[in-house]
């Protein structure tokens, strides 16, 4: 057992699928810039257009209504972006509506790009989440309004795996006369994902969190849609990303989903049958602890712990010295002094954020694996409570008296 | 990894000083304890307990064994820096976690002098308001530079110092560097 590897730090990266590495592999020899019009070109273009279509299949969508983009990030900052533009030449009306809403547990992609958009003079407003990492729809109605333009909420939290009702948010977005994006980023591939039931006008997808390649993403962008894009300067993607394409990427892309399709449906129950095997675990051996996010609606593949009396990164290097990989909330590893945000907004305190784990399985995760971690885990936390100034049996903490 | 020196269970009674410092809201808590030969004025043991990261548990577990047969003078003025290649190196953004250890010893020492009478030995550590618009201090540049500061600008994004009159920028930058220097040898 001492040379176990175990990954459960999905929500963070996952390796190339098998499948995604021969294509890629192969990919390397298609080497002809899609723009041109020789051979060359014209093998890597009914390449990368063969990926879009398998990327537009597999979420519902229409080949023409994806770009293809550098990553997760760069999609959500696109979309924000499309509001800033002061001659509102784009995207007519946008000045009336120059209001941005979104969620306080949204990736920072989204929230210092909102941060950013408000110095520059648009209102941001930020929707508060309950306990469990839910969005309040009454807030949201609260907030809707002809000053509206955009909504952005993020369909799974990659931190505590928490869903959102992306179809009734969508509703309540266009009734209101705003456009509706939403990160999907940790949702595709683990979850269902069709555009048209959930009435988005915006999807974001990265790549290498379903097994595919880092560096390449997709955004969906609903046909129709005022659009402005964020890199200039090419007719690549319809005019919409400047930028010889990324083939390798794209075809690993294109594979990937492809292999998600095939393989996400028998997933989900084995990876709820883990997590459960996982948390109850937890909860037997392991005193003082708490889990955060949803308790149904949520990832299966994610589950988010708080350790009392355990500093989080602590944790996470010990469990790495036993072969385990997992991610924490605590600030040390983040290398701000706060701990998660999305935590913090789930009504978590500073202290439970600190020692917070998160495991996230994929689709090689084994209850092998499982059984492993618990057996690991509850000797770690015990080792770390021991010289912890924070942690008495019961949760009283010695420096508090 | 196996920290050395953990006190073991709660009970501090036998020690002759005792330091605590940090907070829990920011993650990192740190106690150190002493016994102290009181004819030498040597430490003979040092313990501790955290509630911390790698970082801050790697450092004071060094720093543990340095302070052994140590005079209470010596082991006051051991610096971060020390401690940092005593260990071999550590990564700039986690000095700020390492620097915990050297100061609950510091008021573990401070603890003893107390304890024992002799409150004129207690190394109160000086404090300087650098700018006097927006009350920072000395300490809270060495702060930001241990969380990264490393240009004025960003001293000013950290601390506000200097945005009000703008009377104190050379003598923080002055400070700056110094801190720079003290901790990454910049």
């Amino acid at each position: 057992m001492a040379d176990m590897k175990v990954y459960f730090d999905h929500n963070a990266t996952t390796p190339l699928h098998p499948e995604v590495k021969k294509e890629m592999i192969a990919a390397m020899e298609v080497f002809g810039n899609p723009s041109s019009m020789h051979a060359y070109g014209r093998e890597a273009r009914a390449n990368v257009e063969d990926a879009r279509r398998k990327v537009a299949d597999f979420i519902g969508a229409h080949e023409h209504e994806i770009i293809f983009v550098g990553s997760g990030s760069e999609a959500n900052n696109t979309v924000l972006s499309l509001f800033v533009c002061a001659s509102s030449q784009c995207i007519p009306g946008s000045r009336m509506r120059s209001t941005i809403i979104t969620t306080k547990i949204e990736h920072p992609c989204v929230l210092e790009t909102s941060e950013c958009l408000a110095h520059r003079g648009v209102g941001v407003k930020y929707l508060d989440v309950d306990q469990y990492g839910k969005i309040d729809l009454d807030q949201l109605a609260g907030m809707l309004g002809n000053d509206v333009g955009l909504v952005s909420v993020m369909m799974a939290n990659n931190e505590i795996g928490t869903l959102q009702d992306i179809e009734t948010i969508s509703r309540m977005v266009h009734e209101s006369g705003a456009l509706m994006h939403t990160d999907a980023v940790q949702a595709v591939g683990k979850v269902p994902v069709d555009v048209r039931t959930l009435g988005v006008d915006f999807l974001t997808i990265s790549g290498h969190k379903i097994y595919g390649p880092k560096g390449v993403g997709a955004l969906f962008v609903k046909k129709g849609i005022p659009y402005c894009p964020l890199i200039r300067g090419g007719h690549q993607e319809r005019g919409r990303r400047a930028g010889t394409e990324n083939t390798l990427g794209i075809l690993g892309l294109g594979r990937a989903v492809e292999m998600r399709a095939l393989e996400m449906p028998q997933e989900e129950e084995r990876m709820l049958a883990l997590k459960q095997a996982l948390k109850d675990g937890i909860a037997e051996r392991i005193d003082d602890i708490s889990f955060n996010g949803h308790p149904t609606d949520s990832l299966a593949s994610t589950l988010n712990v708080s350790f009392d009396g355990v500093e989080g990164e602590a944790i996470l290097l010990y469990l790495d010295l036993e072969g385990i990989a997992v991610s924490t909330g605590s600030a040390c590893a983040s290398g701000s002094l706060d701990p998660s945000h999305v935590l913090l907004a789930t009504g978590v305190d500073a202290e439970r954020a600190h020692g917070s784990i998160r495991f996230s399985m994929g689709r090689e995760s084994s209850m092998q694996e499982v059984d492993y971690l618990l057996d690991v885990l509850p000797r770690t936390i015990q080792k770390i409570r021991n010289m912890s100034t924070a942690y008495i049996k019961g949760g009283l903490h010695a420096a508090s008296r | 990894m196996n920290p050395k020196n953990i006190l073991q269970g709660e009970n501090t009674d036998d020690f002759d000083g005792v330091g605590m410092e940090g907070n829990l809201q920011c993650g990192d808590q740190m106690m150190v304890v002493i016994k102290v030969d009181k004819e030498k004025e040597v430490i003979i043991d040092c313990q501790w307990k955290t509630y911390g990261c790698a970082s801050a548990i790697a450092s004071t577990s060094i720093l543990s064994e340095m302070v052994k047969g140590r005079t209470l003078d010596q082991a006051f003025h051991i610096s971060p820096k020390e401690v940092a290649m005593e260990l071999g190196g550590l990564p700039d953004h986690k000095i700020h976690c390492s620097v915990l250890g050297d100061k609950a010893l510091r008021a573990a020492i401070n603890n003893y002098y107390t304890r024992n009478g002799q409150e004129d030995k207690v190394k109160q550590e000086q404090v300087k308001i650098i700018c006097q618009c927006m009350n920072i201090t000395d300490h809270d540049i060495e702060d930001a530079v241990l969380e990264g500061a490393r240009t004025y600008f960003e001293l000013q994004e950290r601390t506000k110092l200097g945005t009000v009159c703008g009377q104190c920028k050379d003598e923080a930058e002055l400070l700056l560097e110094k801190f720079k220097h003290i901790h990454f040898g910049a």
